[in-house]
Formats: structure tokens, sequence, C-alpha cells
């Protein structure tokens, strides 16, 4: 680790105790002799909800995507406690196992619906298909789970066929929610999941996220350069710049008492994201 | 059953392929039967018909087929179809075997769109064309996609089809071409026969290969192999039904082809396997038109 | 009234081939056509037949086009299906363009370089006037061109000679140990595609719909903003080594037309900015081809970069539907019965018409 992380002892230590539910070692990614992100680790306990913040091009999505096993990292290990294998080195399934445990351990909520979602099949059968995969064969059973999770994201249920494009970005967006959560996913990575919205409907699906997460209990990792949404929605933060852990904490602590000049420019809002 | 041709002279090699083509198609072969419903990439070669009209077909029948083979072919079901006659007349001029419109005594049967209503045994060949060999193309145009979700077994989309449909219409509303899942394992598609069809792809003591020329897929469905129609248990997969019998030999429980009789809306259903229906006629069955012209046309001189 | 049920048959066939066979032979009071005026005076669709029929033979390329009644994609067909079935006696040298004997060579880059610019045979600043004498005598008195004052360089220095002591242009990567390259007539179609298959593909793709590419890419459907650097026409000597010499013999002679297209590349992480080249490659004189060609193929390399978003960039898309062979016959297959299909059609549009008049029907009754 870097000599300049500002990791504050009493964070990590209220959580050690339990088993990890994803174990991040030593994590580096570098295209050519550019740095993505440099020897990131961290562990996430099942019901934690880790954010990852920074400005643009400071190595967070890079991370994420190493992380969610979309980039293979330069080095490091990505360690989750897979239902079949234990805790094991993602990138060290095969690519058939590997993608299986993303399918039905895992959700992705993108920044852009368009690329969480099927554009060209209806809303419902957005929602159903995790289910699907996980093998259920029940159009009736599918449908009323469907339903029930437009419900849950405050959806107009009688619009369960229509076809995407014919709902606005926010209402997009809870569908692509409600498909990566209808599976009952361990572990939920958001990408920046109020990115593209409006401030006034970024406000209400973040108060709806919040919710769906402390009910379900489900364990997020979430990047965003949103200090109120890191706020509201994380336990746990890791403030990254060009590649680098700069900070790590509770989240409540780092927002309100940031260490590293960096993080302390983040938050007083100097900084022009 | 027909005589052989006169052995013509001979400008090409036995069959039209040279044996090295033969020999490579028939490792695809092999490789398809190994992996059933695996769709094995394989050198298509230009053929004399267009792609399109049958050259995957003739290229499995090609590398399969020698001079103690009795070959028929069907398009649609029928034997004289045009499509079906010509290649009928080319592999009974270039390979010099007997032809027969008989299913039973054929060993090797090529075909468009339809699997004969007898059933098939043990030693015979059922060879289809098939214009797309991929399942999936319908619903996502790249192969290198479509192949990735064969590598990793993710089907999620075709299932998502199948719901949408559900959705839309209260039940499946695929009718040919119909989606089966082959040992559990891989998606393929049965060529565009009716679904109809489907339930004999499985269990059949025939070996069934598959052959898409354009696309340069071989694959195949080895005998006594489980194929199950994709369905949902609560939409459980069915085949179509008629409520009319055939009008020539009085079939109930065969697929049928609607003639229009004339311009105001009269209108006949008859077999669309025509060598069923010649064969129930001569044991004796009658369907109510059963002196119909169309029964004339099925024993044509060549 | 009543309609006959078509159902083929042997006669039906017979006869249609028959009736075809005097189509083609016309009125026969006209003298029919031979096949070496075909291949003298409709010289163009010999080299396009033997192009995309990807068989160079003059004379059965004037067959096809005659057995074809002219139709070009028709002959091309006809020659594809011949000329898979040749046995193969072994692969020649790559033959080197930069020793052609140039019947023209242009290049639009410079106005002037070294071997200058050849115009040669070509429509180029023609009027398109109809020229009626044509019709009227059958033949005009040709004046022949003249002879140039000074011998034509040779050989022409190549447009990568010209760049090379500045490493301004991509330059041509030498695999001496490389594998021996792909055969799309041995091997079906794999992607990500390598720029063998691809060059294969696009030398034998449909003239038109790479033309079509090439001009959608001009036109912002995939901007490469390419320059014709060079195209020269002409001919290149086939050499081969028999395994019985072990040395390389000349075997014959080729025309081939050749178009390097260039456009700017900015460089990456570990290339700096310099040229790109879009190649084109023909046999005979198909330089709407060759040009086409060579911008589809410097678009495809955007797609390799995974840069693509217009049609002209997409691999998948414009190598799996290049080939007119594949593309006619699939088309055209649509005229073969499809009675069985259409009947589950049929029935299937009819319960959802008797769905939907239920639905009506209860809709009207809840509504009163």
């Amino acid at each position: 680790m870097d000599a300049d992380v500002m990791t504050r002892p009493q964070a990590a230590s209220g959580m050690t105790q339990a088993a990890p539910l994803l174990r991040v070692t030593d994590l580096t990614k570098s295209y050519g002799h550019v740095v993505g992100c440099r020897n990131v680790s961290f562990e996430l306990r099942p019901g934690e909800v880790l954010g990852i913040v920074g400005e643009s091009g400071s190595g967070k999505t890079t991370l994420l995507n190493a992380i969610s096993g979309k980039l293979p990292p330069s080095a490091g290990k990505v360690e989750f406690d897979t239902s079949r294998f234990g805790l094991t080195d993602i990138y060290g399934l095969n690519e058939p196992d590997r993608r299986r445990m993303q399918r039905e351990e895992w959700g992705f909520v993108h920044q852009n619906p368009r690329d969480g979602l099927r554009m060209r099949v209806s809303g419902g059968a957005n929602v159903a298909e995790p289910l699907m995969n996980l093998g259920n064969r029940h159009y009736g059973q599918m449908r009323a789970a469907t339903i029930e999770w437009l419900e849950r994201v405050e959806l107009d249920t009688r619009r369960i066929d229509d076809k995407p494009r014919n709902f606005s970005g926010g209402m997009q967006q809870r569908i692509q929610v409600a498909r990566n959560l209808i599976h009952g996913p361990r572990l939920v990575f958001m990408d920046e999941p109020t990115g593209g919205l409006d401030v006034s409907v970024q406000a209400r699906l973040l108060d709806l996220l919040r919710e769906l997460v402390r009910d379900l209990g489900l364990a997020v990792i979430i990047v965003t350069h949103d200090m109120a949404v890191a706020r509201l929605m994380a336990d746990r933060l890791i403030v990254m710049k060009n590649g680098f852990v700069v900070e790590t904490g509770l989240t409540d602590q780092v927002l309100d008492d940031p260490q590293h000049p960096y993080s302390q420019l983040l938050v007083s809002s100097v900084l022009q994201i | 059953m027909t005589a052989r041709p006169n052995e013509p002279e001979r400008y090409y090699n036995y069959a039209y392929l040279d044996e090295q083509t033969k020999r490579m198609i028939r490792r695809a072969i092999l490789k398809a039967l190994a992996i059933p419903g695996y769709q094995a990439p394989f050198g298509s070669r230009e053929m004399p018909v267009p792609y399109g009209w049958g050259t995957g077909g003739i290229q499995l029948t090609a590398a399969i087929i020698g001079p103690d083979d009795v070959y028929k072919c069907i398009d649609q079901g029928a034997d004289d179809t045009t499509n079906a006659v010509s290649i009928r007349r080319f592999f009974a001029q270039v390979a010099d075997v007997a032809t027969t419109e008989e299913t039973g005594e054929a060993t090797i049967i090529q075909t468009r769109h339809r699997i004969p209503e007898k059933g098939l045994t043990e030693g015979q060949v059922l060879v289809f064309q098939v214009p797309q060999p991929e399942p999936l193309r319908g619903l996502e145009a790249r192969e290198t996609e479509t192949r990735a979700m064969h590598a990793y077994e993710e089907y999620g989309l075709q299932y998502v089809s199948l719901y949408e449909s559900v959705a839309a219409h209260g039940y499946i509303a695929s009718t040919v071409g119909y989606p089966t899942m082959i040992e559990e394992r891989y998606l393929m598609s049965p060529s565009p026969i009716p679904k109809f069809d489907n339930p004999k792809l499985g269990q059949n003591p025939a070996i069934l290969l598959f052959g898409a020329g354009r696309e340069k897929r071989i694959y195949a469905v080895p005998p006594y192999t489980n194929v199950r129609s994709l369905d949902f248990e609560d939409h459980p997969f069915e085949t179509q039904t008629w409520e009319e019998d055939c009008a020539l030999c009085g079939a109930q429980e065969s697929y049928l082809d609607e003639v229009v009789l004339d311009d105001s809306g009269e209108r006949m259903f008859v077999c669309s396997d025509s060598n069923f229906c010649a064969e129930r006629r001569a044991a004796g069955h009658a369907g109510p038109m059963a002196g119909h012209q169309l029964a004339a046309l099925d024993k044509e001189p060549a | 009234m009543a309609y006959v049920a078509v159902k083929g048959g042997e006669r039906a066939i017979t006869n249609a081939h028959r009736w075809l066979a005097e189509d083609r032979r016309g009125d026969v009071a006209i003298p029919e056509i031979e096949t070496d005026q075909i291949r003298e005076q409709l010289s163009l669709s010999v080299d396009r037949v033997m192009s995309e029929g990807s068989c160079y033979d003059r004379d059965l390329a004037a067959l096809a086009v005659k057995q074809a009644r002219g139709d070009l994609p028709e002959a091309i067909f006809l020659t594809r299906a011949y000329r898979t079935t040749l046995p193969r006696f072994g692969a020649s040298l790559p033959v080197e363009t930069g020793q052609m004997a140039v019947r023209r060579r242009i290049s639009a880059a410079f106005k002037d370089i070294p071997g200058g610019q050849v115009l040669g045979p070509t429509f180029d600043y023609t009027h398109r006037l109809l020229d009626f004498t044509l019709a009227a005598n059958g033949e005009t008195s040709v004046d022949r061109a003249l002879e140039a004052e000074e011998p034509q360089a040779y050989p022409m220095a190549t447009i990568a000679s010209v760049f090379a002591h500045e490493d301004l242009l991509e330059p041509d990567t030498q695999t001496d140990e490389a594998p021996a390259p792909f055969d799309l007539t041995r091997e079906p179609m794999a992607f990500p595609a390598g720029r063998d298959q691809r060059l294969q593909a696009l030398a034998r793709g449909d003239e038109g719909f790479l033309l079509s590419l090439a001009y959608s890419s001009q036109r912002g459907w995939g901007s490469t903003h390419p320059l014709c650097a060079e195209i020269r026409l002409g001919e290149v000597a086939v050499e081969f080594i028999p395994d019985e010499l072990g040395f390389a013999i000349e075997i014959g002679e080729l025309t081939l037309t050749e178009c390097q297209m260039i456009s700017t590349y900015g460089g990456g992480v570990d290339t700096a900015p310099q040229f790109a080249r879009g190649y084109g490659l023909t046999f005979g004189h198909c330089e709407r081809k060759a040009m086409s060609m060579a911008i589809v193929d410097r678009a495809l390399r955007d797609a390799a970069a995974g840069e693509a978003s217009a049609p002209c960039q997409d691999e998948e898309f414009v190598l799996y539907h290049s080939d007119n062979v594949e593309a006619s016959g699939f088309v055209q297959h649509l005229k073969l019965p499809h009675y069985v299909d259409f009947q589950a059609d049929l029935q299937l549009i009819r319960r959802q018409r008797r769905d939907y008049a239920e639905r009506a029907a209860a809709m009207k009754e809840a509504a009163e």
C-alpha cells in the first residue's frame, strides 16, 4: 500500500470478524504504460455497501470492471464467496463457470440503461430473464414475480409489455434495477446508477435504491463521482485518485473529516467534476 | 423404384465432389455426431445449384452416398416438387444410385421442411437442407455473439422470446423452425420443419444430419437422442392439428397442405407427405375427394 | 374458375430448360455471338466475371457470360461452380505488382511521381455520349494511340517506395514465417477475420455492394477520408516452384488492377501518426471494384481497432453479405415452395384473428 493512504484502523475493526463476501488483493490494471488502478485491496462483507468515489479518470470504473469480472487485472486477485466453490479467485474460474456465477449470484446496474437492458424486448421480459437463466420454466410464476418487482420499483404494472424505449430514463433505470434484483443476487455492482438522470428523478431513484438495499440486506459496490449519492448509499468509502486509493473509511468519517487533501477537495466541492 | 440410368460419361468425380472434400465433410459429420446439436463449421464448397436451394444437404448426401444406396428426395414432404425432382436427378446422374419415393425403401432421404410421416428405422439417414443453422440468429444478428451464447450455454435470449410470445398471444406463437434443446446442452434449429414434426426428432432410430451450405455449418442428432422442444410448464409444447382429414386418403394425423380449388374460397386439405398419402390410398384408404386429379399427379412419367 | 394445383414435375423442368436455351439464342436470323467476340469486345464483363468468379480464364469467363445471357452474377456463379471442382497442384509465389508491365498508373496524391502519370485506356474524361456510329456500322475505324516519345520507366516505382524514405506510410508487413494464408474457398468465415480472410472476401465480393459501402463511408457513414495514392493496371508474371525443380519458373501472366488508398491514422500508444493503407486488387481491369475494395478494406481496419460504428466498418456485416453468389442464391430461394411453412402461418394467423375477434366481442359486450 502507498504510504499516503489514509486508513483509519477503527473503520475496519468492527467488521473483520465476519467472513468476507468479496476480497480484493493488490489489484492492478494497466493499459500499456497507462495505469488504470494500482495495488487496490479491500474486503466486503454480506450486507455491506461500499462506495468508490473519485473524479472521472481516477480509475474507479477500471476498478469496478476488474472486480466485476469484466476486465482481467494485470496483477492481484479478486476472490468471491461463490455458492458452488466457496471463496474463489474469479479469474481462476474457467469462463463458463465465471459467467454462470455472474449470472446467478451478481447483479450489475449500468449508468446507461441501454447497456443493461435488452432494448428490443419488453420491460417485463427484461425483468423475468434472470429467472429463466436460473432455470425457472413456469411462465405464470415468472409473470407474477415480474409484476411484484415492477411494483417494488414503483412502475405501472400495466406497462409490463412495453418496450424500454417507451419508458423515460428514470423508469428505464427502475426496470434495470428490478432486472438485477429479481433473482436474489448476493452482490450488486452499480456504476453511477443515477448518473444520467435529472436531479429530481435522481433523488427519487436514490431513495428507492436505498430502501431496497436496506430491505434486502444486499451487498453493494457503487461507483459514483457524486458525494451526495455516496453519503446516502454507502457504509464505507474508497477514495481514488490517478489509479490509487488515497483514503478509505466509514462514509461519515471520510465525508465529515477527510484526511487526504484530495478527499478534502472532493468533499468541499471546490473541485469541479 | 426407378431404374438406374446408364453410366454417364464422367466429367466429374463420383457424386460430384472430389474425395478430399468428401473426407473433409465426413470429418465434420463425425464431429457433429459426437457433439449433438453443435454447429460444426466446414469448408462448404460452391455447388452447381444456388445457395439456399439445398447446397448443404447435397454436400452431406454427396459425402455419404455410395452406389448401393437408395435415394429419396422430398421438398415440403413431396417427392414431385420441382427442387426435389431436380436434386434427385442430380444424384441419379452423378452417383448412379437407385432412387425411390418410398420412405421405407430409402437408405438416404434428403428433405426440405418436413420429416416423413412414416417412422424411420435404424440404418436410414435423414439429410435436412438448412437455410439458417443458428436458432438464435433471428434474435441476435452477430455470429460472434451467438457462438459465445452456445459456448456458455446462455440461452436467456431464447427464453425471453418465448416469454414475450406468451405475453403477447397467450401461447407460444412459433410454428416452423421451433427451437429445440439437444441432450439439455445445445440449442438447435430443427430447420424450417413445422413444429408438427418436432416430436419425431427425439429418440429417432435414424441418423439426422443437417447441412447449411451457405452458412457453412453441419450439425446432427444421432440415433436415440433426447430432443426437447422449448416450452413453459404452464404452456407446454403442442403441435399443429387440423379439423379436416386428408381429402385424398382420409388420414387424420398427418401434416396437411391446403390446396385452393377456385377463387371463391373452396379448398381441400391433403397430406403434405405425398408418399404417405399414396401408400394409404394403395392400401384402400379414401378421403372425401379421393378421385381428385391431384391424386393422379403422384405417379408422373419422367 | 378452377386453379391447377401446381406440384412440379420432371417434364416441366425439362421443358423449362429447353425454353431457356431458346431465349438465350434469341432470333435465329441474327448470327450467334461467339465466345471469342465476348472475350475481345465485352472484355470488362469478362474481367468482372473472372474477378468475382475467382478464376482467371478469359475463355471460360466469356463462355459463362454467353451461357448466362449477359447476366454477370449468373456468369460468376457458373464460373465458381466450375472452379470449385478443379484440382489444385500448388500455390504460386506472391505476384510482384511492383514489377508490373504498366498500362495505366495514376496517383491522386502527387502531381508527379517517379515514373509519371500514365493515363492508359480509361473511360475517365470521355464524354458519355452514345456513339451511334457503333450502332450504324457495327464498326468504327480505330485510330491507334500514339506511342510515347520516351520509353516508360520499368519497373514503375510503387507508391510505397515513394514514401519509403520518410516512414510516413505504414509499411508492407513481411511475414516470411507466417502460416499459409487463410483460404476462404476451403474454410468457413471466422471472426475476428484476419486481413488475408478479409481481402479474399472483398476480392470475391460483389462490385455493387462494395461500391455502395465505399460510397457510404465517403458520405460520413464511417468516415475514412480516403485518398487514391495509386491505381495501376497491367500485366504481372506468375511464378511457381514445382517440387521437382525446387526453383521458380514463370508459368503465365495475369492482368491485374491494383489500388492503394491511404488515409491518415492518428497514431496510438505505440505507433506514430502515419498514413494507413487500404488495398484493392482484382483480376483484369476492374477499377471501380479495386477502389471500392481498398476503401472498404481501410474502413474495416477501424473495426479491428475497435472504432466500428458504421455499416462499412462492421466486419460481420460486410464479410457475410458481400458474396453475390451466396446473396443471389438465398434471396432467390424464396421462389422455392414454402407450402408447409405457409400452412403453419395460415393456421397461426387464423387462430390469432379468432382470438382478436373474441377479445373484440368481449370488450363490446362489456361496454354495453
